[in-house]
């Protein structure tokens, strides 16, 4: 960390306090650069998909890979926060991360993501293979340089396309058992790249005024209330199949089908009550951002128990 | 590594030069210097798991461990 302690300005005006004084971040500081609760989503989801995948893995190199997976995420994280900070410094939600508050330096979180990311990517290669590492590799390329720095500031479908980098982690699991992929882990993609949309937009509905501040082109402020409401509800019905589909493709048993079609039959009611409610009301928007939280835990929970605990015992036994 | 820990020998000429400089340098604060122990104690705790996961995982895979196919 030397040399970005010198006050290396990579970006911005924010960099240029950087000389002024030694660093005050501390370890918690880096930590939140890397969104724990982001990260904690990461490793669950590839857990999962590390879990159902057909095969044998050691738990010791299981543990790896999700160690691999969890600081890839948390570099992305990092150089996430990095790009974002003059943006982040704008938006209440986000104005107390370390940078925009001052307690990390640009140029401290650019190096910290990258020595994250390069580790972790050559780590997972070394210790379990490299179709797995690749795939992190491009997961923290695309959140990194096409969500962050080319799509977020530029479409609306910024978080549509984007969201493909949070679906990347099941695949990212399975790869580490097998060193392939299969129809049933790009189901799991499919699962977390649909339901990206109407989490977000339900956000985005409560914060539009947050985003439209700072210049982010989210849906709410470019097509406006009416219309991202729409959306959401579309891309929840085409979200509900999706979370079936396992269980319709035979990957799954009756508690998975019974669990996806109740948690989707709530995910579809509550996008109706978003398209009826009327600004200021945020009420409905609010439960289904908070529900769709809970829908995507219980579907892969449910996924966990059904195929993947099973198998993690006979491994831990073997 | 704050300014003021930097060894001798790559200070700036201009530093050297400036003997009030040279007397004080950069003195850290207390918050400055828990602050650093802190990142240092992380960093040397990130290594050292770092030394610990090869050496499990050579013993899980056996000496081979480097050798995977692409």
């Amino acid at each position: 960390m030397s040399l970005v302690s010198e006050g290396t300005d990579f970006r911005g005006p924010l960099a240029a306090s950087a000389l002024a004084e030694p660093s005050l971040a501390t370890v918690g500081d880096y930590v939140a650069l890397m969104k724990p609760r982001v990260m904690s989503l990461v490793v669950f989801t590839a857990l999962v998909g590390l879990a159902v995948a057909p095969g044998s893995l050691h738990p010791i190199t299981a543990f790896t890979a999700l160690l691999c997976i969890a600081v890839g995420a948390g570099a992305a994280g990092a150089l996430n926060m990095w790009y974002d900070a003059d943006v982040d410094a704008m938006m209440t939600r986000t104005s107390r991360r370390p940078v925009p508050m001052g307690r990390v330096r640009p140029g401290e979180a650019l190096a910290f993501g990258l020595t994250l990311a390069g580790f972790a990517v050559v780590t997972l290669g070394l210790l379990v293979n490299w179709f797995a590492a690749a795939l992190l590799a491009f997961t923290i390329f695309f959140y990194v340089v096409i969500y962050t720095v080319w799509l977020k500031r530029s479409t609306p479908q910024n978080i549509v396309i984007g969201g493909a980098a949070g679906a990347f982690p099941p695949m990212i699991g399975w790869a580490a058992v097998t060193g392939s992929l299969s129809l049933e882990p790009v189901l799991l993609f499919l699962i977390i790249f649909f339901w990206t949309p109407p989490h977000f937009w339900a956000l985005a509905l409560y914060r539009a005024d947050d985003y439209a501040r700072a210049g982010i082109p989210m849906l709410p402020v470019v097509s406006g209330d009416r219309s991202t409401r729409r959306q959401i509800l579309l891309y929840t019905a085409l979200l509900v199949p999706l979370g079936l589909a396992p269980w319709l493709f035979g990957y799954t048993g009756a508690l998975y089908g019974a669990t996806a079609i109740a948690a989707g039959a709530i995910m579809l009611g509550l996008g109706c009550q978003v398209l009826r409610e009327r600004l200021p009301a945020e009420r409905a928007s609010r439960n289904l951002f908070a529900f769709s939280v809970l829908y995507l835990f219980l579907l892969f929970a449910v996924l966990l128990v059904e195929r993947g605990w099973g198998g993690l015992i006979v491994r831990l036994a073997s | 590594m704050g300014r003021a820990d930097r060894p001798f020998g790559i200070v700036s000429i201009g530093a050297v030069m400036s003997d009030q400089r040279d007397d004080d340098g950069i003195v850290l604060t207390e918050a400055q210097k828990r602050a650093r122990r802190s990142r240092s104690i992380a960093i040397a705790l990130a290594l050292a798991a770092l030394v610990i996961l090869f050496y499990v995982m050579t013993l899980v895979k056996g000496p081979g461990v480097l050798i995977r196919p692409i």
